[in-house]
């Protein structure tokens, strides 16, 4: 028995939701009296893998196939299937990124296990086995239990704290026997949205809407979201007309975020937005309409214009981190 | 070429949500049903784009009672050829995939389509449990298609980015924002998909991975705390020793 971790690499290194993760299997599998021991595919120094001791990991899998340096959701599938074969698995782990979630499925049917993708915290193992997510797009949270004996959790971004033990994981090759049949997609090119911090895994979150009257007006905002080191996100309203990429879609219809901190300037709060971000642990908002909806749903408001405000608070944040 | 999408119905998107039964059922009463939006204006218009230009058919299917029919019947009114209904209540992903799993095996399709996820669990699961059902390629989160003969160029949404890859059909891909305009049905759709086919298939017998053991409300916010507009020093002050979040 053993929970088993699939852990995300990118450019040779661990990701952060890879550690989040490992930090969950390690812990539920200290309640389940069992070992932790993780997965991980494509180029990463066997030396970076053994860090995920840190996070409670025993033991890491590692199968470095060239192959497997682009996602393929069968091959990547099939690998992770080995590893829990091998490991005896009866919990798999995973991060709730695009890519963990675009596996947790295909695992749920090979591996005949029920499947709970976005957890947000530590699955109850007192009596009944349950895992609690949002639901209704965070109008609702829903405890989910298993008519399966293995189980596959997705973790979501933010949610659960990464350990940071002492301890080095033991790293062993590994190899699911991939033929080139296994293979579907061809990967033939990655463009990077620019230098900012992805939205989906963010810690603090910039967004904007229709207030801000037009896209040249964003400046202030990527200024706030530099200081802070936050991603930048928008309302629909806003990336329908295009002054925003639609990857900054926050709400029901696009990304759902959960960061610690999310400012929203000149955004009403319609009841499709808040969906996607009423998980966020701190929400300020910004508007010039005291009756703004959204002034129900934060923790800290200005009623006050945007133009005015915005370039205040900028420069007060730099204050603020020129003696912090 | 033989288009299959999957649309699902969800709550309208201002649906207050309420449970019963002890908090263990999802209060339907006075609910709106939609068509799933993602189901809908992404993965239902990009195969019919692709209809129009590389000709084919469109067929929708759907797991669900007799009362998802309304739903069905505007994915016909949007420009469906045919829409197939699998007579049974849609309880969890793995049950859903599973069924639409049986009854395209058989079918042939070139492309099943999905929207990105469901508005009421969120789950993100029927597509890929569909391809692994299937033994099909899965791309998620699709931005963009473009088909030539059988094999088709996705861009699929990544963090921070965007992978461009090339795949052959048969395949599976979930579709949102970027893939298609939305399409509203015009007064000839709507008279048309009062005669289009609708097929009710039996449900073949199959799992359930996953239930509901309870709901809840998700947690209450305190009262919003006002800062003056000229005093936004304050508000630094309560991020970083209050909320603790700078
Ligand atoms: C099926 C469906 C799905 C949807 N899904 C989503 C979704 O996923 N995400 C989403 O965001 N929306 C979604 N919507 C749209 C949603 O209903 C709103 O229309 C949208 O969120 C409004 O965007 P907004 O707040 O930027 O614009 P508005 O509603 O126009 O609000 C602009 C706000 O800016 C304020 N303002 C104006 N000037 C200033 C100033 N100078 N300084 C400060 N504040 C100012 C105004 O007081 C107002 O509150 C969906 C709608 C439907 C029907």
């Amino acid at each position: 028995m053993s929970v088993l971790i699939f852990v995300e690499t990118q450019e040779g290194k661990l990701k952060k939701s890879a550690r989040e993760a490992a930090s969950y299997g390690a812990k539920l599998a200290g309640k389940l009296g069992t070992d932790a021991v993780a997965v991980a595919v494509g180029k990463i120094d066997h030396s970076e893998l053994a860090t995920l001791g840190q996070q409670g990991v025993s033991k890491v899998l590692h199968e470095e196939n060239a192959k497997l340096d682009h996602f393929d959701s069968r091959a990547f599938t099939k690998v992770v299937a080995a590893a829990a074969d091998k490991a005896g698995a009866t919990v798999l782990v995973l991060s709730s990124t695009f890519n963990g979630k675009a596996l947790a499925p295909r695992l749920s049917v090979r591996l005949k296990a029920g499947v709970v993708t976005n957890a947000t915290e530590l699955a109850n193992t007192e009596g009944t086995f349950t895992v609690k997510k949002a639901v209704f797009s965070g109008k609702g949270v829903a405890n989910f239990t298993f008519a399966t004996d293995k189980k596959i959790i997705t973790v979501n971004a933010n949610s659960f704290p990464i350990a940071k033990g002492e301890g080095s994981a033991a790293v062993e090759d590994f190899s699911a026997g991939l033929a080139d049949s296994d293979f579907g997609v061809k990967v033939l090119h990655v463009e990077k949205a620019g230098e900012g911090i992805p939205l989906p895994e963010a810690e603090l979150v910039v967004s904007a809407g229709r207030g801000l009257k037009g896209p040249e007006n964003w400046g202030m905002i990527e200024e706030m979201a530099n200081l802070l080191h936050a991603a930048t996100a928008c309302s629909r309203a806003v990336s329908d007309v295009d002054w925003r990429p639609h990857h900054e879609h926050v709400g029901q219809t696009g990304l759902t975020i959960s960061p610690n901190l999310y400012i929203a300037v000149g955004i009403s709060g319609a009841i499709q937005h808040l969906a996607g971000v009423s998980s966020s642990k701190t929400i300020v908002v910004i508007n010039v309409d005291p009756e703004a909806p959204f002034f129900k749903a934060a923790d800290y408001g200005i009623v006050g214009d945007a133009f005015a405000v915005v370039p205040k608070l900028n420069e007060a944040l730099k204050k603020y981190y020129a003696n912090n | 070429m033989k288009f299959l999408v999957c649309v699902s119905k969800a709550p309208d998107t201002t649906t207050k949500i309420t449970f019963t039964d002890n908090n263990t059922k999802f209060n339907e009463d006075k609910v709106q049903w939609i068509m799933n939006p993602t189901d809908e204006w992404y993965a239902l218009v990009k195969a019919l784009e692709l209809k129009e230009k590389l000709g084919g058919t469109v067929t929708t299917v759907t797991v669900g009672k007799a009362d998802v029919e309304p739903v069905i019947r505007k994915g016909l009114a949007i420009g469906a050829d045919d829409a197939v209904r699998i007579d049974a209540d849609d309880v969890d992903a793995y049950q859903v995939a599973a069924l639409i799993a049986d009854y395209a095996k058989s079918e042939g399709y070139d492309i099943i389509f999905t929207g990105k996820e469901t508005i009421n669990y969120n789950g993100f699961m029927v597509a890929g449990m569909l391809s692994e059902l299937l033994d099909l390629p899965y791309i998620s989160l699709g931005v963009k298609l473009d088909l030539n003969g059988n094999t088709a160029t996705v861009v699929r949404e990544i963090e921070g980015g965007e992978e461009t890859l090339e795949v052959k059909t048969p395949f599976v891909v979930s579709c949102q924002k970027g893939m298609a305009e939305a399409r509203i049905p015009n007064m000839r759709g709507i008279m048309a998909a009062r005669t289009k086919p609708l097929k009710v298939v039996a449900a073949a017998s199959v799992d359930t991975y996953t239930t509901v053991h309870h709901f809840e409300a998700p947690k209450e916010r305190g009262n919003v705390k006002l800062i003056s507009p000229d005093n936004v020093e304050e508000l630094v002050r309560l991020l970083h020793e209050e909320a603790k979040v700078i």
